[in-house]
């Protein structure tokens, strides 16, 4: 088995606003392999991105932990001041933000910029630290990185700042990088080059990613395991296949359905939007749009059931006394397909 | 089978050059023709920088192009002149925009902007008929009639999307431009706000073009898709044949890195690279719009013609 780098255990956070307590995590718990690639999928507002930030402790003053632990081999990192943080930081767990026109200083030539991290964890003098970083700056594919690392941020592409990001967070060798959305700024094509820029870092320097996106197509091409958030729970997880070819949990069945394939004719969007969570509701937290809602649903919060020892999903309809329902079309094809695949492997084994 | 259909919107030649006269001359578009017949979705893709969001505003006059006509339904609009024909040519011609935060006036009220077509259109007589518009537009778009007294900051971006919407929707409108739409909105919001498109063109005959980057959503939505790349028009057809049978290698590479929420097929994918350089144009072999298979065009050279045409011949077997 392999070995356990992050382990986060029933995690709460609120935000305290002028109209009340903003319930954003409430009882969150997953855990992170060596080498592995763990997308967490939601919309926004689902409380992905918060559950990464709590992960680098760079969480919003109005921000308080209410419970839960986020072990990280063995030390708790919510017990972390601020400056023990800040060796991590960079360090151990790195990020990629979202949009690399506003995650680079301006004012600062991208070889500093990329040493920065060497100089400050590694305590590397100037030009050692330099050196290294025109080596990575080759690694994400820079080309002429002799000359260009000595320039601005203004003086690249939107895909090219996205590389040089990559190569700041990836510099000091993480145990574990978080990317936030990494693509979402980008082109098409250009997603596709850094995404396999990604895969292709993670197998020479082995660290562990959690990918969070709202992109079910990149999902697919880049994820070993997946959790799906929804109004600041996991609802469902398991391995890519799993979650792509057995969904279980009605929020799955409607974000799969309501995304475009090459080849689709509908679209089911999900009704509704989702619940405030100042006031989250008491059971299912998705029952209001699911049209496949019971009345223990608005009731009592759904456990999760075993689906099998790597797929775990939180809805009522696994409950053995549940009424044997039909997913969408969609979803039938899916698990049609699940089952071929599964058939071939047993096979195989 | 669109031969009989009307041409709603005609683009010939289009360009819209930006800094003319000056050393940092900008090509947005340059030389694009492309029609749009009556009741259909035109979808327009490219990446940022294609020219993509400036054809749809030169077709709009927001711009004055360079050079080249667009003739919407029999008329060239840039010889409208008078503000009397302007204002008619408004009422014809509406546009979605890609920012729902931003689109809306923060400090108005939501039926002051819906409304601010039918005032200024004077499509009311009174305010009592005023409301009465306001409500029944936001009924169509799916939100509360309740709500037209509310600002902006209080709603979804998905709402907000749908405000925009009715807004567009108020004067009546033939023709709309929905300039990304639904990018900045969430998966699930953006199935709705798409086929709540769908269904106000089925229900009040709308002429749709859809400018996206989102290459799986406009295939869905669009009857016909042109790709967009520097500035240049290079493939157009219907959607189907663009997806299927693409022409141009920068069409079939734009394809090939859309990721499509399938594990098995994402790892067996193999990603296109497109080189540009192909693009640079012979000065003796011009490069036009040629029709290879029947309404499938394709920006090529004489020379090139056969190229595509045996391109094409190999997707039929």
């Amino acid at each position: 088995m392999a070995e356990r780098i992050l382990d986060v255990k029933n995690l709460e956070i609120n935000f305290h606003t002028y109209a009340g307590d903003v319930k954003a995590i409430r009882d969150v718990s997953f855990h992170l392999d060596k080498g592995e690639t763990l997308a967490i999928v939601g919309e926004s507002g689902s409380g992905k991105s918060v559950t990464t930030k709590s992960l680098m402790g760079l969480l919003a003053n109005n921000a308080e932990v209410v419970g839960g632990s986020i072990m990280y081999h063995d030390q708790d990192i919510l017990k972390k001041s601020e400056k023990e943080m800040q060796n991590i930081r960079g360090k151990d767990i790195a990020m990629i933000f979202q949009d690399p026109m506003t995650s680079l200083d301006p004012t600062m030539k991208i070889g500093q910029q990329i040493a920065e991290p060497l100089m400050k964890h590694k305590k590397m003098e100037k030009k050692k630290a330099w050196a290294q970083a025109l080596d990575i700056l080759k690694l994400v594919g820079i080309v002429n990185p002799e000359k260009r690392i000595n320039e601005y941020p203004h003086q690249f592409s939107g895909g090219m700042r996205q590389r040089i990001v990559i190569a700041i967070a990836l510099v000091c060798y993480p145990e574990i990088l978080i990317a936030d959305e990494p693509t979402t700024a980008l082109d098409v094509t250009i997603q596709a080059q850094i995404l396999d820029l990604m895969k292709e870092l993670q197998s020479k320097i082995e660290t562990s990613i959690i990918f969070i996106t709202h992109d079910l197509g990149v999902v697919a091409g880049m994820a070993d395991r997946v959790a799906v958030m929804y109004a600041g729970k996991i609802v469902e997880y398991g391995t890519v296949d799993e979650i792509f070819y057995n969904p279980q949990h009605p929020y799955t069945w409607g974000l799969l359905n309501s995304m475009p394939t090459l080849s689709s004719t509908s679209l089911e969007a999900i009704p509704g939007t989702p619940p405030d969570l100042l006031d989250p509701p008491k059971g299912d937290a998705f029952a209001a749009r699911s049209a496949y809602a019971m009345k223990i649903d608005v009731e009592k919060e759904p456990p999760f059931f075993k689906v099998s020892d790597t797929h775990y999903a939180a809805t009522w309809l696994l409950h053995p006394d549940a009424p044997k329902v039909t997913p969408p079309t969609e979803i039938v094809r899916r698990q049609k397909l699940f089952a071929k695949m599964s058939a071939n492997k047993s096979v195989k084994a | 089978m669109s031969e009989k259909k009307k041409k709603l919107l005609e683009v010939k030649h289009l360009k819209q050059y930006f800094n003319v006269g000056k050393s940092d001359l900008v090509k947005a578009v340059d030389d694009v023709s492309f029609d749009i017949y009556e009741g259909e979705t035109f979808g327009l893709v490219g990446e940022s920088g294609s020219g993509k969001t400036t054809t749809g505003r030169s077709i709009i006059h927001l711009y004055e192009p360079t050079d080249g006509e667009i003739i919407f339904d029999g008329q060239d609009i840039n010889k409208l002149k008078t503000k009397q024909e302007m204002h008619a040519f408004r009422r014809e011609m509406q546009m979605i925009f890609q920012d729902p935060y931003a689109s809306l006036n923060p400090r108005m009220k939501i039926k002051d902007i819906v409304a601010e077509g039918i005032d200024i259109h004077h499509l009311a007589k009174n305010d009592a008929e005023r409301s009465k518009m306001v409500e029944d537009l936001l009924e169509i778009v799916g939100l509360n009639k309740d709500h037209s007294s509310r600002y902006p900051h209080e709603f979804s971006g998905g709402q907000r999307q749908r405000i925009g919407i009715a807004r567009a929707l108020a004067v009546q409108p033939k023709f709309i431009i929905a300039d990304e739409p639904i990018s900045a909105l969430d998966v699930s919001i953006q199935a709705q706000v798409v086929n709540l498109l769908k269904d106000l063109q089925r229900e009040q005959g709308l002429t749709y073009l859809f400018i996206a980057h989102d290459l799986s959503m406009v295939k869905y939505i669009s009857d016909r898709i042109g790709v967009m790349h520097y500035g240049k028009l290079l493939e157009v057809g219907t959607s189907d044949d663009v997806y299927t049978k693409p022409l141009h290698d920068y069409t079939a590479s734009l394809i090939s890195a859309v990721p499509v929420p399938d594990p098995e097929f994402e790892r067996n994918r193999k990603q296109i690279v497109y080189d540009s350089s192909q693009e640079n144009d012979d000065e003796n072999k011009p490069r036009k719009m040629h029709e290879i298979t029947p309404g499938h065009f394709v920006r090529c050279s004489e020379d090139e013609v056969a190229k595509y045409k045996k391109r094409a011949a190999s997707y039929e077997k």
